[in-house]
């Protein structure tokens, strides 16, 4: 089976940064080639979205080739494919790909070098969301360390060398933890296949088969997810690299490559694991609720608005984590409701926290501060900026009629039955979310003008490209949330399933 | 002594005979530059001989046909002439990236070259080995050829060098011995394969205690021995000093060579002199916690280092550690209904790590050659003066940390793959937890090269045989890593013979 359309998205990045790095000569030539394969990359991913059949819960438009790398009785195959769960992150990595691009127009230093990593990147993030093969899938989540560490310790600010280090370091050691959780897999199922995995875990468990005990694994695994998504108290590197890193880095890091950790708990911990996560749920819950709540509170006292933002990502990526501990079901019953929610939450968060990033950039760019208290009166010098900055605070407060309200509602309506008192006092972080946003648009936009920014511009065309594109998105979800959340409901529904008939097993069990 | 027995021993031969080729033409020839060229060229020799024998009638696991005088003393199979393939492109690789070094002792360039070539000899046999005396003489052969080597530049750093393998290997020559000894004792045999036989009919109860011991004691000592030739923890010490004074080329044959070697006797005593149900537990525990060791020490001692050749000797101790999680697999029981990997694990590692070693040593040789220092530091801003060498030497250390997409990931994955399969599960983890701590001294490299302000702007420029050396190299290191199945299934095939 080959459709090409999934091995077309993964790696035409890829060739355009071979062809940046051989070919294309001259930075303003680089810099339109560069933007070229981006257009045509979220084309690419639009069409696969468009292509993706929501009637069918199979996956789709599979690239599969048997025998890659034939270990003896080690078959590593090249497998691609999207299900509801991944089309929408395919999408959204198109989407916030080109955007990054575009926000690197101005770019000076090392022009080449930098869109050959950009690009790089994004192949290895889209090789993530769509790979079927257990190692495949380490591949790719590897193949994104090096060139985020490029990026943010070359073009980066600050502290960039010891940031990226730190990233570096954190996200290594958590994928070191998840090599040993697939090698333990694979011996204990004789597979990688990630579609054949989750029934031959369970078939492997009856039979006693596991080499390694099922919580072990589970914990092997999840540990690295959870420094990518990031989980408190694994978190700390995150400020750290959004603060340091270059505007569009930290686009994608905020809007794609925190992603990975969500859509691994999800596709992984949850879907391979039914039995393990129930168990889990509390303790998942629990951690939200810390993100959540602790995100925001260190997020009011923030001056940075780039720590700023990076600090509510930690709370809003906590909603993730209450969402899919909803999978733990009331008497016996599990709603899907939190976990699409949850995966709706790293949709919306991830165009939101993207386009805040893109706003932060161009302030900084234009203003030549990101210091909070520096700040104010922007929004009589820069009126585009800064409607779309308010646009995307309301959204990140969860304002109806924009998408974050959307995800944060489903996943409160799936958690509360569940975890209640969990779920409430996760709701108080919305309370600090809107006080946290609120105060940081009064101090930033709003206020007396001030006269060292009188000279200001507001954005050019070309920076508001991709500002619109990420608007759209967000409003358009907002409004017409089933664009994107029926995928994820049929993504998520065989997930939901297998937790049921887990929990339909226990119960049995302790009639 | 029959043909056919000289037909097997070609190889080895045809090695020896340029060593001494290149050593009387070093009397006519005035341009040194054709040594080189002979010598490499000369290789093909041996090469082609060692194709003939892997096609000679080894069909499956089967080893050539060997009943002359030779028969109990010599295997020649296919594990014996994997690592003789191996050893032959290492070899070449050296005699490559050394043209452009050779010119800092111009007078004994023939020399340089015969000793490489006898080194080589000396280790081709050692694979072949299957009886302890021939292989403690091959084990001689190869030390004294690197002794001198070690010693060539002839200044302070490198006579201390010299001299310090000439005594630790013969310490460790001695400890060897007097395990082989007390082996012989035990059993009354040196052949490998009889050893085993009269291990499994004498019993190792309480009767004879004092048997019981001193076999153990001896296998023990072997273990030492070995352990020295491998850069294993603890007796790794003499490395640093030995890798920082020799001359670079010298360093990178003995840091992949002599290993390479070195843990084709280990595999080899193990497999069938003490095979798993007679001592197996044992074995298992110990090579896992010295495989622990080793990579622990080597890679905490390597982030503080600012010379480049001293923080890749430890870096060779830390990978030490690696392939002896493919040997603590090896002694052990599988969990899984999986075949053990353990030996083809080792043997793939083995050949992925002379690549990337080969690979970053090459680069290092083009850039110290031109400027003259070893020192981390002085790499600054390689990035924009030696364009070529320094993405060499991060691909190099990219591979060596162990990320994709270099054979150094590919290698990490099938060998703790191995130690997950055989219920050493713990050991992986402290090899991840390593291979983190790996990543930021070798990405430290790269950080200096592509970051710092270089001291100057004048390009770096490096020789026509260097970039040839490189080129070979990283083009292995990635074709292997996206696409390992080529050296996947030779190892496997050559790993074979041990079932």
């Amino acid at each position: 089976m080959f459709s090409g359309w999934l091995t077309a998205a993964v790696f035409l990045p890829m060739v355009g940064a071979l062809l940046i790095a051989t070919v294309v000569r001259g930075d303003r030539n680089v810099r339109y080639f560069a933007g070229a394969v981006s257009l045509a990359e979220l084309a690419l991913s639009i069409v696969i979205f468009i292509k993706f059949d929501l009637g069918n819960s199979a996956f789709q438009l599979v690239d599969k080739a048997e025998n890659w790398i034939p270990f003896e009785s080690f078959r590593v195959q090249y497998f691609l494919g999207v299900d509801g769960l991944s089309a929408p992150l395919v999408l959204l990595t198109g989407l916030l790909g080109m955007a990054a691009v575009f926000a690197s127009w101005g770019i000076k230093h090392r022009v080449r070098e930098y869109f050959v990593w950009l690009l790089l990147l994004q192949t290895a993030v889209m090789g993530v969301f769509v790979s079927l093969d257990f190692l495949l899938f380490f591949i790719f989540w590897e193949l994104e360390l090096l060139p985020m560490f490029f990026l943010i310790s070359i073009w980066g600010s600050g502290r960039r060398e010891y940031s990226a280090m730190k990233f570096l370091i954190f996200t290594f050691l958590g994928s070191a933890f998840m090599l040993v959780g697939i090698l333990a897999l694979f011996f204990s199922t004789g597979t990688f296949d990630m579609t054949e995995l989750p029934d031959k875990i369970a078939a492997a468990r009856v039979a006693g088969e596991l080499i390694v005990p099922v919580g072990m694994i589970f914990t092997l695994l999840i540990i690295a997810f959870a420094v990518k998504l990031p989980v408190w108290p694994l978190h700390t590197w995150l400020p750290d690299a959004h603060t340091d890193a270059p505007t569009a880095v930290s686009v994608m890091l905020a809007g794609v490559l925190l992603k990975m950790g969500g859509y691994g708990m999800i596709r992984i911990s949850a879907g391979m694991f039914p039995e393990v996560i129930v168990d889990a749920a509390f303790a998942i819950g629990l951690f939200g609720v810390i993100n959540v709540l602790y995100g925001a509170l260190v997020t009011l006292r923030q001056t940075d608005l780039k720590r700023l933002i990076a600090f509510s990502s930690i709370s809003h990526m906590g909603f993730v984590l209450i969402g899919i501990s909803s999978v733990a079901g009331v008497a016996g019953v599990v709603s899907p409701v939190g976990l699409s929610g949850a995966a709706l939450q790293m949709f919306t968060h991830g165009t939101i926290a993207g386009l805040m990033f893109l706003v932060v950039g161009l302030m900084y760019e234009k203003a030549h501060t990101r210091y909070i208290p520096d700040l104010g009166g922007l929004a009589t010098r820069m009126p585009v900026i800064a409607a779309v900055f308010l646009l995307t605070g309301l959204a990140s407060l969860g304002l109806p009629g924009t998408s974050g309200f959307v995800s944060e509602i489903l996943v409160f309506l799936g958690a509360f039955p569940v975890y209640s008192w969990l779920t409430g006092a996760a709701a108080f972080g919305i309370v600090i979310t809107a006080g946290y946003i609120l105060w940081m648009i009064q101090r930033t936009l709003f206020g007396p003008a001030k006269e060292r920014f009188d000279s200001i511009r507001d954005a050019t065309v070309l920076e508001m490209v991709p500002l619109l594109v990420l608007v759209v998105a967000i409003i358009a979800v907002g409004i017409y949330p089933a664009f994107i959340s029926d995928a994820f409901t049929l993504g998520v529904d065989p997930i939901v399933q297998a937790i049921q008939a887990a929990q339909d097993q226990t119960l049995l069990v302790l009639r | 002594m029959t043909s056919h027995d000289i037909y097997l021993l070609s190889p080895e031969i045809s090695v020896a005979a340029l060593a001494v080729i290149v050593l009387l033409l070093d009397l006519v020839v005035v341009r040194k530059g054709y040594l080189a060229a002979i010598a490499i060229i000369g290789l093909a020799v041996p090469l082609g001989l060692s194709l003939s024998l892997w096609f000679s009638g080894l069909d499956g696991a089967a080893s050539v046909d060997n009943d002359g005088i030779l028969a109990t003393t010599l295997a020649v199979d296919k594990f014996s002439l994997y690592f003789k393939f191996l050893l032959l492109a290492m070899t070449a690789i050296v005699l490559l990236v050394s043209s452009d070094y050779v010119r800092r002792f111009a007078r004994f360039q023939g020399e340089y070259y015969a000793l490489i070539l006898f080194a080589l000899s000396g280790m081709m046999l050692l694979s072949s080995t299957t009886e302890l005396i021939t292989l403690y003489i091959a084990l001689e052969l190869t030390a004294l050829p690197i002794a001198a080597l070690a010693a060539f530049l002839r200044d302070g750093r490198s006579s201390e060098s010299g001299l310090k393998f000439l005594i630790l290997s013969g310490v460790s020559s001695a400890l060897l011995l007097y395990g082989m000894v007390l082996v012989y004792g035990f059993t009354g045999t040196t052949v490998l394969s009889e050893i085993a036989t009269r291990i499994a009919e004498i019993p190792l109860s309480g009767e004879e205690p004092f048997g019981a011991y001193a076999l153990a004691l001896g296998s023990i000592l072997i273990i030492v021995g070995f352990g020295f030739k491998i850069t294993a923890f603890p007796f790794q010490m003499w490395a640093p000093d030995v890798y920082e004074g020799a001359p670079t080329p010298v360093t990178a044959f003995l840091s992949v060579a002599s290993k390479a070697a070195g843990f084709s006797v280990v595999l080899r005593v193990f497999y069938e002199a003490f095979p798993l149900d007679a001592l197996s537990i044992e074995w298992s525990a110990l090579f896992a916690i010295l495989a622990a060791l080793s990579m622990s020490v080597g890679n905490l001692v390597a982030i503080p280092q600012t010379n480049i050749k001293r923080m890749l000797a430890y870096s060779t101790v830390a990978h030490a550690g690696y392939i002896m999680v493919g040997l603590a697999a090896a002694a052990s029981r599988t969990a899984s209904d999986q075949p053990a990997f353990g030996p083809s694990g080792v043997l793939f590692y083995l050949g992925g790590y002379a690549l990337m070693n080969l690979a970053a040593f090459s680069a290092v040789i083009a850039i110290s050659n031109r400027i003259e220092s070893d020192r981390i530091q002085d790499f600054a801003g390689m990035g924009r003066r030696a364009p070529f060498p320094a993405a060499v030497l991060a691909f190099a250390m990219v591979s060596l940390t162990g990320v994709p997409p270099t054979v150094g990931f590919m290698a990490k994955i099938y060998i703790f793959g191995s130690a997950v399969n055989s219920d050493l599960a713990w050991l992986a983890v402290v090899g991840g937890i390593n291979s983190v701590v790996s990543a930021y001294y070798y990405i430290r490299v790269i950080k200096v090269m592509y970051l710092s302000e270089p001291v100057s702007d004048e390009p770096v420029s490096s020789g026509l045989t260097v970039r040839l050396a490189m080129l070979a190299t990283i083009l292995g290191v990635l074709i292997l890593g996206i696409y390992p199945r080529p050296l996947l299934e030779f190892a496997r095939s050559a790993a074979e013979i041990l079932f």
